[in-house]
């Protein structure tokens, strides 16, 4: 489009007190070389008689337009233009707000934030969605248990074609091994009947599902709306295209034979899934001898909350021990049943109905640590326990125990394989030969053939779930279009993976929905710009495809990287990892970033500062502290960012060369609990800021002239603290020596 | 496709947000009500969520960009349902919105908190703290808009901040409204109260100035709060070092809350890194009856153990007395694993005070059961209103999130008719 540019200034709140717009028009006219007619001011630009300023041109042609007034978080509706390319400058609180009014360093900044905005909507253009052809709309859900079952269902009754993958050869998982579940409605005191054998009835009736049992994905190609995903059913091999998956591949039981010191391995100490099984045939009676169990003794934590074991609770254990112990004392009016526990763990409601069960005589609850299990003869076992609340150790005879185990992740074997695998793959290609011939190769879940790996990585750190490491986003995993749901992603009980389930089928059908209108999902759900890179300039060196933190580029056979489109969550990672500068967004590009650093004035004297912010957290920190009327340092020059991934460290070498004084990146806390959306942008930055060190060296430059700075939203107090005592460094180390230059 | 119907979301906490924006980003058109001047509910007074410690106002501000940024959900504030009629893919509701005596025009430039010459007890600090009758929240409020508390503000014949303002912002005489909605279903996610610990007579709760709720200290531990993020004690903001944190306040008690209200002994442990962050000789001394961390949380707990200066006490407390000279405290507490009743004295005693779902007070009006505690009978629910998160249960933000995106799937079920 031919584009017509109108800036406009608002003097409200504060900024025609703080500048001289007159001069700034002036100096917008001049240093961005724009007819001095189409920059206009108005007293209070928000309101209706300045918005009507800016319609007006808009109807005359005006099609790029810069808003120099508040922060883009603000009057976000006032300033919507659509059609346009809108550039919202911050002028209020980046300057009115927080730098001394009236001063030719305040007038100096907004003369260059004025500039860079014209410089953008120069550079950028209107974003039209890339739409990839022949997209599927189908859920394709791995996991036949209640997870799978009700993700399948809720897809399916909101519209959606589903394909349901069972491994087993019987639908429902665990919870159709169960006599009963825990009670689900008020006042918890029922044991209520499993819910799965009506879900199953109701899936295999739906005219929209269709199920595959006693089937694996063998491999899973493509992308979101076009996976190909070829099931092996008993040896026959299809391929079928689905649009996105819900991964539910559900969890295994602890493996008992790991519990000897809890006695396992005695032929009357059972697990609590064999205790469902004895439940449902009849009586509860012991193997030894089919005798029925008068005493029965539960193990809580078998396995669980034990650094040696499983060093996370299971969730689900205490209310299931407390639900068999009905079922012990409903078969038999005169059995005991005694329960051994750390802490009870009945949350919420649920509490109710261990209040229920302490109120039934024939229910001994003891808190202990129990530190052994032995054989008492007849097939009885003495359960010690010491620590218990007398203070005393104890000693009990029980005709059965029930070791409480808990949960292991489906995708805990496959992470601990590739892990495994990628570490002797360290010590060359013999002792990983020797590895993959060795080691048995754990069941794959969905066999990606994406470049950075075959399986949906898990969360660092959490023993191979495949969680979310967001609290406020449940289902972000770093496999777009595939979101995991139930046991996979924590311990939790029958009722809350149902609940995740119907989350996870809901962001599946957002993930279709959205790729069917070349739009982004979470957490750019509103973007339809994409990366587009100028691969004829390429030269393989594969970083994108290695830093892309949701394994969204592949390779082709020469290592070039092949963008697969709808797995990019436009971060804008790989336009920052690109040494060859090929990766560009309409809005985004390091043209766009670069050529706003070179329209910076640097003058002879003053130090200049770039701040390159993420727009997610540091930027509306910043703006938290202006609202805060915290001062800013007239220094620097804030330019947001997607994210600090996208970084090209061209501009920073190119800012050290026109003579600014230093950068800073402005990122989100990064390790263990990181809190980057786009998993490692500001470590990936930092990562590169290092590699810098050694160019900085060549051109005689100090490497403290560039800092990253890790900042949280709620930080916004020490922000302005922080960037002064980086202007501090800056003053130590002096001007830049390429100033002038 | 077939023309959809909306979808009503019925508060604007974490949970409500959250199944408006999911539910726009598969679609479908969203009105949120919200009866406070802002968004984020709880989530906003929180200092930082357990277990990673990342603050809640990063998730906020995103969801309230995805709000920004998405054309399909329309969003008012001081707005509370009246009347609920209908049935599943057509409910008639009646929305009542209260003035805010701001309008659109507000530029939050503060001159109206300057000019407005009425101090009230600040609710969003717990009562902490004072604030004007032209207010707004904190710093990252969306919308950032000002407010006028109608009960305080003593209108036109004061008008000091409409004199102040000069956006013509302020409208002191704007009136109550009301709107009527068509919508196809019903989202209820009215949240929690937390539960009044000026019943907790035995504890002192809001007897002794020290004895604060577990919300409380969330707002001292804040940089927005009303000490910017110093955990100072009520009665002569002295800095409290040595905190005793008494779970189930209320919670698990038959002759208050019967229900474990889950999130209690997650936050006390966090609570007490602010605390051990915050002062290097400080000292947290927690009292419990069963500690409850589920899942990987349990991991977070294991962390907190291994600080020496954090103590873990089985038992619960009989009671809290306070020495009148230096206003100090004394919880008196069963140690249950020695076997022994102990006396101790601390600075400052936060209650682990539970979950009251809002339903308990402020009933949806409409066609909904709830147990006697106040919950949503969920199970009994007609078809197209769905309850989410603390609503059904007390229930902890992630939670909260994974119910809320579930509910949006079957908002969208019933909406697609």
């Amino acid at each position: 489009m031919e584009k017509k540019i109108g800036v406009y200034i608002c003097k409200g709140c504060g900024i025609g007190e703080a500048l001289n717009v007159d001069e700034l028009k002036k100096a917008t006219a001049g240093g961005a070389k724009i007819a001095a007619d189409v920059i206009r001011e108005h007293d209070i630009l928000c309101s209706p008689a300045g918005l009507e300023m800016i319609h007006n041109d808009i109807k005359e042609g005006t099609n790029c337009i810069v808003v120099g007034a508040c922060s883009p978080r603000v009057k976000f509706e006032e300033f919507d233009f659509p059609g346009t390319i809108t550039e919202r400058v911050n002028i209020r609180e980046f300057i009115a707000w927080t730098m001394e009014p009236q001063n030719e360093d305040t007038q100096s900044v907004a003369e260059d934030y004025i500039k860079m905005g014209v410089i953008k909507v120069q550079k950028g253009d209107v974003p039209t969605p890339n739409i990839l052809g022949d997209l599927s709309n189908a859920i394709m859900v791995v996991g036949g248990g209640i997870t799978g079952i009700t993700a399948a269902l809720e897809a399916a009754n909101a519209g959606y074609k589903v394909i349901l993958v069972e491994k087993e050869a019987e639908l429902g998982g665990w919870s159709a091994k169960l006599y009963k579940e825990t009670p689900r409605v008020y006042p918890y005191d029922k044991l209520d009947e499993p819910r799965i054998f009506d879900k199953i009835k109701e899936l295999e009736a739906h005219p929209d599902i269709t199920i595959y049992k006693s089937t694996i994905v063998e491999k899973t190609d493509g992308q979101p709306g076009l996976f190909d995903v070829t099931l092996k059913t008993n040896g026959t091999s299809q391929t079928i295209k689905v649009g996105a998956f819900v991964m539910a591949a559900g969890w295994k039981p602890y493996d008992a034979t790991k519990l000897g010191h809890l006695g396992y391995g005695h032929p009357n100490v059972i697990t609590n899934v064999q205790m469902e099984e004895i439940a449902k045939k009849g009586k509860i009676t012991r193997p030894s001898d089919g005798k029925e169990a008068k005493n029965v003794a539960f193990i809580q934590c078998a396995g669980s909350r034990d650094a040696n074991h499983l060093p996370y609770c299971s969730s689900f254990c205490c209310g299931t021990s407390l639900k068999q112990a009905k079922y012990v004392r409903e078969k038999s009016s005169d059995a005991v049943a005694m329960i051994f526990y750390k802490d009870i763990r009945t949350p919420g409601q649920t509490e109710l109905f261990y209040k229920n069960m302490q109120n039934d005589p024939g229910v001994l609850l003891t808190k202990g640590d129990v530190t052994a299990v032995t054989d008492a003869g007849n097939g009885n076992l003495y359960v010690e326990a010491e620590n218990t609340l007398l203070g005393e150790k104890i000693k009990v005879e029980a005709d059965l125990v029930v070791l409480a185990t808990g949960i292991v992740p489906a995708t805990r074997a496959t992470q601990e394989y590739f892990d495994a695998l990628t570490e002797v793959g360290k010590k060359g290609d013999d002792a990983k030969k020797a590895f993959l011939e060795e080691t048995p190769k754990p069941d794959s879940i969905l066999n990606l053939t994406y470049r950075q790996g075959p399986e949906i990585p898990t969360l660092e750190g959490a023993y191979g779930f495949a969680d979310s490491n967001f609290i406020c986003f449940q289902y972000e995993t770093r496999r777009t279009g595939i979101y995991t749901a139930g046991c996979v992603k924590q311990p939790m009980t029958m009722s809350d993976a149902a609940d995740d389930a119907a989350g996870a089928a809901l962001k599946a059908i957002q993930c279709v929905e959205h790729v069917a209108k070349g739009m982004a999902v979470h957490p750019r759900a509103w973007d339809t710009t994409f990366p587009d890179p100028m691969l004829i300039k390429c030269t393989a060196c594969k970083r994108c495809t290695e830093e892309c933190p949701f394994g969204a580029i592949d390779e082709d056979e020469k290592g070039i990287p092949a963008y697969r489109l709808n797995r990019c969550r436009r971060c804008g990672t790989c336009m920052g990892a690109c040494p060859e500068r090929i990766v560009s967004f309409k809005d985004f590009s390091v043209d766009i970033v670069g050529s706003m650093i070179k329209g910076i004035d640097v003058p002879d004297e003053g130090y200049r500062v770039i701040v390159l912010a993420c727009e997610n957290d540091a930027y509306p920190a910043l703006d938290s502290a202006a609202i805060k009327k915290m001062k800013l340092h007239p220094s620097v020059r804030i330019i947001p960012v997607r994210c600090l991934g996208s970084t090209n460290l061209v501009w920073v070498t190119d800012a050290l060369s026109r003579g600014i004084d230093g950068l800073i990146l402005l990122g989100c806390k990064y390790g263990e609990n990181y809190q980057c959306h786009f998993v490692k942008g500001s470590e990936l930055a930092n990562y590169r800021f290092e590699k810098l060190q050694e160019t900085l060296s060549k051109l005689q430059l100090e490497a403290d002239r560039c800092q990253l700075m890790q900042v949280a939203i709620s930080e916004y107090d020490k922000l302005p603290a922080m960037i002064d005592d980086f202007m501090k460094r800056i003053d130590e180390v002096g001007p830049n020596p390429f100033k002038g230059f | 496709m077939a023309e959809h119907k909306k979808v009503l979301v019925i508060g604007g906490g974490f949970s409500g947000l959250t199944a408006a924006v999911e539910t726009a980003e598969a679609g479908f058109e969203v009105i949120i009500v919200e009866k406070t001047p802002y968004f984020g509910g709880r989530v906003t007074q929180l200092n930082k969520y357990f277990p990673k410690l990342c603050p809640p106002n990063c998730g906020l501000e995103m969801n309230f960009k995805r709000v920004k940024n998405s054309g399909d959900i329309t969003f008012y504030t001081l707005a509370e349902v009246e009347k609920i009629s209908g049935q599943e893919g057509n409910y008639d509701v009646t929305i009542k919105l209260s003035p805010r005596f701001v309008n659109d025009k507000c530029v939050g430039c503060n001159a109206c908190a300057e000019a407005c010459p009425v101090e009230m007890s600040n609710d969003f600090n717990f009562g902490l703290n004072k604030t004007k009758a032209a207010y707004i929240t904190h710093n990252q409020a969306f919308p950032f808009l000002y407010a006028i508390d109608g009960k305080n503000c003593k209108g036109s014949s004061c008008g000091k901040c409409a004199e102040a303002c000069k956006y013509d912002a302020i409208e002191l005489d704007m009136k109550p409204q009301t709107i009527n909605v068509n919508v196809g279903s019903i989202v209820m996610a009215t949240g929690w109260d937390i539960y009044d610990i000026s019943k907790l007579d035995n504890l002192g709760g809001g007897k002794l100035a020290n004895v604060i709720s577990n919300m409380q200290m969330e707002r001292l531990a804040s940089p927005n709060g009303p000490t910017g993020g110093k955990i100072l004690r009520p009665s002569d903001n002295k800095p409290a070092k040595n905190i005793a944190f008494v779970q189930c306040a209320g919670s698990r008690d038959e002759n208050h809350l019967p229900y474990c209200s889950y999130i209690c002994c997650m936050a006390s442990m966090k609570q007490a890194t602010y605390l051990r962050d915050q002062y290097k000789d400080s000292k947290a001394s927690i009292f419990y009856i069963d500690l409850r961390t589920p899942g990987r949380y349990e991991q977070f707990y294991w962390k907190v153990k291994e600080d020496p200066n954090v103590s873990f006490t089985k038992g619960k407390v009989a009671g809290i007395t306070e020495d009148p000279e230096t206003r100090d405290l004394i919880v008196e507490v069963e140690d249950i694993m020695a076997g022994k009743k102990i006396k101790v004295k601390f600075d400052m005693v936060v209650l682990a005070a539970g979950m009251v779902p809002s339903t308990k007070t402020a009933k949806i009006p409409g066609d909904v059961s709830y147990t006697p505690d106040g919950f949503v009978a969920a199970a009994s629910l007609k078809k197209g209103m769905y309850a989410v998160g603390t609503l059904k249960s007390p229930v902890d933000v992630a939670r909260s999130v994974q119910d809320a995106t579930g509910v949006a799937i079957k908002s969208i079920q019933s909406a697609r008719r």
